[in-house]
């Protein structure tokens, strides 16, 4: 229209023109940049400025699971969740802040909040974002602060779980405890955040995948000073299963109280299933320090005890095992026919090998002594020769194939192997040959050999199952926090030796007798209604000449003996296999003898024996005619020796 | 004033539906960035845009009807009158956020220095009027006009406003560069401003350096100064191709940007309606500002095409500053986008603008 219109020809503005035209092209050069620059954001930036918008708004805000609980065999709970409180703050809140803080830490006699919110400020909290100013109040400051909730604007307490083992120290080595999670575990588990809570010991680290559940979270909108607007999205948080233990209660009770303050360990094992019935050791400690953080100077105060409370003696502490060990000699020796149960050594109080006198522990000697007595009796001089005449290397042999020497498999960290040495062991360890006067130390127990509690109970209850390792454990069922089972735990085989019946039945009979029979060394631990087998041990701790042994009950703690005392019951159809350490103990029969008695006593009080007579039915009589006291009866003379002597 | 039949046949209908579509998106806008999710209320600020809306129409009519050469023999009384208002807000202003722009008149919040972007552009095109000596015109002969601009940036930058004595600045050189300024003169402006640059840095408020910093390197300070510019880049990005859609803008919404209703109302309105919202809104503007330059090439006389020109130029000038620095490519400068940004003063003036235009076109068949 314009273009044909005659007023182009008399345009009045010729001389404007040209610049006009330039002036058009500087205007559709720069609004052609604004469209470039336009296009960079919303196109090609686009999806890397869409997060950062949504990073703008969204909060995540995680919601930790709900710990799985501990039970133990009967569902009575050992270890729940409690509420823990915190005062937590939002400074925004606080018209007056200074005066709110200063209140704040009148009140609750603590003066750390200031410097917890300058903490914050310069580590760059957003707007609104409460800080926590004091953790884990006393119920006294709670209610301090619900009180003068008015003269605290901004102040609120703030609810967290906290883990709580309600027994305090109880089954504190099985149970382990929580912690926070360190950088290092961060590193590697990608499902955890600064602060998560995880286990760190024991029960709660070996089963922290079962316990811990799936944390769940909120994706929240907030503005740009951080005020939440409303939730976004939610996965629901699924709690831990709880964990039911084949630890009774009642029996792991009464095996710590009888440890008492001595130092030492105990486990109970069920010697057809391999479930641990209770494992103590002691001194123990309290799980609840370290559940929402342990101090420094508690920490240092509990690594730094020289009797080690954070170690689990019942699968850490390797010992010699002392004369519980000739049970393993007698295993070996009768099975492979070194030995009957005719054979028989004279003991004159010691024998010379190689140049030394080694001593039997009764100086004036037993007199010609065979396996039953000598197992009842304890009798050195008689394993001696046996020792010598297996070889160190068929001893190795028969007590690895028994289980010793070697970690159980049981779920617990740190586990030691103990040692079982062999002439090769030998030749590894110190490049060295091995000697055969070393095996008469062996023999006894002592020397290299090293086993744990739990490796002795195994093999109280192997002797008591007829050769079957029951693989150790102590879960028995993992449920929902419903109450449904979600996983059961049946007994596993972990290995099995064929030890013959006759074998068997003379070694049964004669642990019965350390028991029962009056020259026997354990008769502290025998019991009314049920007939116990067992053995005593007393474990060297000093490597003193021999002859020079220091009596128990005299000489420093420290270098008194270990007590050992393995056993199980009742001998016809055994539910129970016991092992004990009392460390310093002094003689087996007599320190760690009646924390078995005791724990045994709980057992079949609970659990009463079927024809409860007491005695040895017929039929059981029938079948193992060894296992009989009157082959101890005529033993009088010796009567004197068990209740007050060393072995 | 005779209504030709021809003039009517001339109305300038590009330049006026342009204009309404822009304010039609700025009332979008504006309800966009007033809108609250929790009360879905519409807020009163959006009825007071629509109100002004209706009277820039009535104005711009107004002002295409009304001959346009008038303006030449008002040009002195208009500019004087709003030298007195920018005088007024000086003394009487109402302040917010440190600066005195506005005179409450109840009913409106009058912005002088709105009114004295006109008022510019209306002065220094009558100084302009005449054809210029051969070569151009020299500096001496620019000595009035550059007083005459010089007073009312004065008192604009004495707000502080900024953005506003720079439009001034650049639409009274725009208009002189076009007038016909001798090459030399403009070569030897050119050079002063450039040296004259640090001692203008000099007399920069504390803020207004902090923003020249913040826009060099907005990382500097992402919490401070250079906040504003780097939420208006995430809002305008997030909106990716299509846009996050009407009131979905979470940058808006959740008042991550600044001024979400004036400065940075491009931010919100490109977070919403993505890069083709975007393309439509500088493509309305093209329009409109390819329509003045054409209207400026076609008037009957040298005023008319300066005033055009000048009317022009107020437009792009602003879109380009605005958007540039909702973009991240200029610092931030408080300059509204033209015809979208809420504000009456601004809308009116942008208003009876695109009406003046509306007249020079309809007028040059009128001899």
């Amino acid at each position: 229209m314009a273009r044909l219109s005659p007023a182009r020809k008399t345009r009045p503005v010729p001389r404007l023109e040209p610049r006009i035209i330039a002036l058009t092209f500087l205007v559709g050069a720069i609004l052609t940049a604004t469209a470039i620059r336009l296009y960079y954001l919303q196109i090609i930036k686009h999806h890397e400025l869409s997060q950062l918008a949504d990073r703008n708004r969204i909060r995540i805000q995680r919601l930790p699971a709900l710990r799985g609980l501990v039970y133990d065999v009967h569902h009575r709970p050992l270890v729940d969740t409690r509420p823990s409180f915190d005062a937590v703050m939002v400074p925004e809140d606080a018209p007056d802040l200074g005066r709110t803080v200063n209140r704040l830490e009148q009140l609750l006699g603590e003066d750390g909040a200031a410097k917890r919110l300058e903490d914050a400020q310069e580590q760059g909290r957003p707007e609104f974002e409460p800080v926590t100013v004091e953790e884990r109040l006393n119920w006294q400051q709670v209610v301090t602060l619900e009180t003068h909730q008015l003269e605290l604007p901004g102040v609120s307490l703030q609810v967290n779980p906290q883990r709580h083992y309600i027994y305090g120290p109880l089954a504190s080595h099985l149970l382990g405890y929580v912690g926070e999670v360190t950088m290092k575990d961060l590193a590697r588990l990608p499902d955890y955040r600064m602060g998560d809570e995880i286990g760190k010991f024991g029960l709660e680290r070996a089963w922290e995948g079962t316990l811990r559940g799936d944390s769940g979270g909120q994706e929240i909108e907030v503005d740009a000073v951080g005020r939440r607007l409303r939730m976004l999205r939610e996965i629901p948080e699924r709690p831990g299963d709880s964990i039911i233990m084949t630890i009774d209660l009642d029996l792991q009770r009464v095996a710590e109280e009888a440890i008492g303050n001595r130092a030492g360990a105990l486990v109970a094992l069920d010697p057809n299933t391999g479930y641990v019935l209770a494992l103590a050791s002691h001194p123990a400690f309290d799980p609840n320090l370290f559940a929402g953080g342990i101090t420094a100077a508690q920490w240092r105060a509990l690594v730094t005890d020289p009797t080690h409370p954070l170690e689990n003696r019942a699968i850490q502490g390797a010992y010699p095992p002392g004369s519980t060990f000739k049970i393993v000699d007698s295993i070996a020796a009768l099975s492979d026919r070194v030995l009957t149960p005719q054979t028989a050594y004279y003991c004159p109080g010691g024998m010379y090998y190689g140049g030394r006198e080694y001593r039997c522990w009764r100086k004036q000697g037993h007199g010609t002594i065979s396996v039953h007595r000598a197992i009842i009796e304890s009798c050195d001089v008689f394993f001696y020769n046996v020792g010598q005449r297996l070889g160190v290397d068929r001893l190795a042999a028969w007590a690895h194939a028994l289980g010793l020497g070697q970690k159980t498999g049981i779920e617990l960290d740190n586990e030691r192997s103990g040692v079982i040495p062999s002439s090769q062991w030998k030749w590894r360890r110190y490049r060295e040959r091995w000697y055969p006067a070393e095996t008469l130390s062996v023999a006894i127990g002592q020397g290299y050999v090293a086993v744990t509690p739990l490796q002795l109970a195994e093999l109280a209850a192997e002797i008591a199952n007829g050769g079957i390792f029951y693989q150790p454990q102590f879960v028995k069922e993992v449920d929902s926090i419903d109450g449904t089972p979600v996983k059961v735990f049946p007994p596993i085989i972990r290995s099995r030796v064929h030890i013959a019946p006759a074998v068997l039945d003379q070694v049964r009979s004669a642990m019965v007798g350390v028991v029962n029979a009056p020259n026997g060394t354990a008769h502290a631990a025998r019991l009314d209604n049920v007939i116990v087998a067992g053995k005593t041990g007393t474990a060297q701790v000093i490597k003193e000449a021999q002859g020079v042994r220091v009596k128990e009950n005299e000489g420093p703690e420290k270098y008194r003996d270990h007590a050992w005392f393995m056993a199980f019951a009742p001998v016809d159809h055994p539910r129970i296999a016991v092992a004990c350490i009392i460390e310093h103990g002094g003689h087996g029969g007599s320190a760690a003898g009646p924390v078995v008695k005791a724990v045994m006593q709980e057992f079949f009080m609970k659990n009463p024996p079927q024809g409860s007579s007491g005695q040895i039915t017929q039929e059981s009589r029938d079948k193992r005619p060894a296992v009989a006291l009157s082959d101890d009866t005529d033993r009088n003379d010796m009567h004197e020796q068990f209740d007050t002597q060393t072995e | 004033m005779a209504l030709d039949r021809r003039m009517l046949l001339h109305f300038d209908w590009t330049v006026f539906t342009t204009t309404i579509a822009l304010g039609s998106v700025g009332l979008l806008s504006v309800l966009s960035a007033t809108w609250s999710g929790e009360h879905h209320a519409i807020d009163p600020l959006v009825v007071r845009q629509l109100i002004w809306i209706g009277v820039g129409v009535v104005l711009m009519t107004a002002a295409a009807l009304f001959d346009y050469r008038a303006l030449n023999s008002y040009a002195y009384a208009f500019y004087a009158v709003t030298l007195g208002l920018l005088i007024l807000v000086a003394v009487a202003g109402q302040s917010t956020g440190g600066s005195r722009r506005w005179i409450n008149l109840g009913f409106l919040k009058l912005e002088p220095s709105e009114l004295a972007k006109l008022a510019v552009v209306l002065v220094v095109v009558h100084c302009l009027r005449e054809e210029p000596p051969r070569g151009g015109w020299r500096a001496h002969q620019m000595l009035l006009p550059a007083v005459l601009v010089a007073i009312p940036v004065g008192l604009v930058l004495k707000q502080p406003d900024l953005g506003t004595a720079l439009i001034l600045l650049i639409i009274t050189a725009t208009l002189v560069f076009v007038g016909g300024l001798n090459w030399r003169t403009m070569a030897a402006l050119i050079i002063g401003a450039v040296m004259a640059a640090p001692i203008g840095w000099h007399y920069l408020k504390p803020y207004q350096r902090e923003r020249l910093v913040s826009f060099v390197n907005p990382q500097s300070d992402p919490l401070g100064a250079g906040y504003h510019i780097i939420q208006s880049e995430i809002a305008i990005g997030s909106g990716g191709a299509w846009g996050k859609g009407i009131f979905q803008g979470t940058q808006a919404r959740l008042n991550f940007l600044p001024e979400q209703t004036t400065d940075f109302i491009f931010a919100v309105y490109a977070e919403e309606f993505g890069f083709a919202g975007s393309m439509l809104l500088l493509g309305l503007y093209a329009v409109l500002i390819a329509r003045g330059t054409w209207i400026a090439r076609h008037a009957r006389d040298r005023f008319g095409s300066l005033l055009a020109v000048g009317v022009s130029g107020i437009i792009f000038w602003q879109v380009a500053i605005n958007i540039g620095m909702a973009t991240g490519m200029l610092p931030v400068v408080g300059i509204t986008l033209p015809l979208v940004s809420y504000g009456g003063s601004s809308l009116i003036a942008m208003m009876a603008a695109a009406g003046v235009l509306i007249s020079i076109n309809m007028r040059r068949y009128l001899f």
